[in-house]
């Protein structure tokens, strides 16, 4: 534990920024199947993610990721990480799946 | 079973702590001072829960009330405004 | 599956179209991937995450009758929450004439999602998260929300377990107005509160 006093990334309270973009959108169906994901993963029947992990998960991806990637996009990223930490799934059957979803599809 | 060590009223003091782990306590609030407002209740500590640990020992959670000058100085805009943040315990010290 | 468009909305503003049509992206792929292997791995099924799909609607915009007990009487709400999620983890904060309050996650998106369903985009984005606790009028501003000069605002800054609404005060020239009616102005908006309820000009109680 380092006593430097540093802000993490995520922390934004007080920070510059520019307006409130309030364009609203419906999710996207991919995002509301990670919300999903996030709710039955998380839930008391499976006890698999906790939303405190996926936060941790969120927060470890690094400032570029969290800056340039989307709201649900950082979602799925947590969650695969914590899935892989958790031997839920792996990397090699992620990359593997991944690789056969693209190679099926024209 | 959990006692909680503040009352409602009473003034206390965020520490000032910089873990690398995750934690709940944004930076514009540690070493500032407010009033405890209420007790939420008695929760798992988040640090340990998004770390494969068991959240133990629990800790009471109060929102604490700050006022803008105090936390943000010449950028607060008015005088009587206020923030509260809830905290876990481990977090608050008596103010001096 | 058509999730009904929020019509809360104070100000006409674009809307931008879902954007499942097209290539997908990496991480459309990655969820895709992931999603397949939970199911294969019976970690949960079509039918579990489709109720979870379900479910993102806000219950108070599905029940009006609940919207109506909502604001009507928070703590009585919250606890017909709490059977349903566990411990009452809401709070709700009441405006009044001095007082006006505004909710934010600083630090992620926490939103009491049960009650308002999914948090709206600028709830979650950097703007709102990071001037809110700063600058409060110029941002209720761009919402077309103007206060009196000196009402106190107090922003809550959902850091933890609880989860916050507001309770709007009633807005001048709503006497005698019908429950229905009232409930009917307090909008999403209201209860994260950047904004007030609105009395249309010309209104008919009835």
């Amino acid at each position: 534990m380092s006593e430097e006093p540093y802000r993490p990334h995520h922390d934004l309270a007080g920070l510059e920024a520019g307006p409130v973009d309030r364009v609203e959108h419906n999710p996207a169906h991919w995002e509301k199947q990670v919300d999903a994901m996030l709710t039955l993963l998380s839930d008391e029947k499976r006890g698999l993610l906790r939303v405190d992990e996926l936060r941790r998960g969120i927060e470890s991806l690094g400032p570029q990721a969290y800056d340039e990637l989307s709201y649900y996009e950082r979602w799925i990223e947590s969650i695969r990480l914590i899935m892989v930490e958790k031997g839920v799934v792996s990397e090699a059957e992620i990359a593997e799946r991944i690789d056969a979803l693209s190679k099926a599809t024209p | 079973m959990s006692q909680s060590r503040f009352q409602p009223g009473e003034r206390v003091s965020v520490i000032r702590r910089y873990p690398h782990h995750h934690h709940r306590a944004p930076d514009y609030i540690k070493g500032r001072t407010g009033v405890i407002e209420r007790l939420c209740g008695i929760f798992g500590n988040p640090e340990t829960l998004a770390h494969h640990g068991d959240g133990k020992p629990e800790q009471p959670l109060y929102p604490v009330r700050f006022d803008v000058q105090h936390l943000w100085g010449p950028r607060a805009e008015q005088p009587n405004d206020t923030i509260e943040v809830e905290i876990y315990e481990h977090w608050l010290e008596p103010a001096a | 599956m058509n999730q009904p468009h929020d019509h809360d909305h104070q100000h006409p503003h674009p809307f931008q179209p879902d954007d499942d049509a097209g290539e997908p992206t990496h991480h459309m792929q990655l969820v895709r991937a992931l999603r397949e292997l939970l199911i294969e791995k019976g970690i949960y099924d079509g039918d579990e995450e489709r109720q979870a799909i379900e479910r993102m609607v806000a219950r108070a915009w599905a029940d009006p009758t609940y919207k109506e007990r909502l604001l009507a009487n928070g703590a009585a709400a919250a606890e017909e929450i709490g059977v349903e999620v566990g411990p009452t983890r809401l709070i709700v904060v009441e405006n009044t004439e001095q007082l006006h309050n505004v909710i934010v996650c600083t630090l992620c998106s926490c939103y009491p999602r049960w009650v308002l369903g999914l948090p709206p985009a600028w709830y979650k984005a950097r703007a709102y998260r990071s001037r809110v606790v700063v600058e409060p009028r110029p941002v209720l501003a761009e919402f077309g929300t103007e206060l009196g000069g000196d009402m106190e605002v107090r922003v809550h800054d959902s850091t933890a377990d609880m989860r916050y609404m507001v309770l709007p005060a009633r807005p001048a020239g709503t006497e005698g107005w019908s429950e229905e009616a009232l409930t009917a102005i307090i909008t999403r908006d209201c209860m994260i509160g950047v904004t007030v309820p609105q009395v249309p000009s010309k209104h008919d109680p009835h």
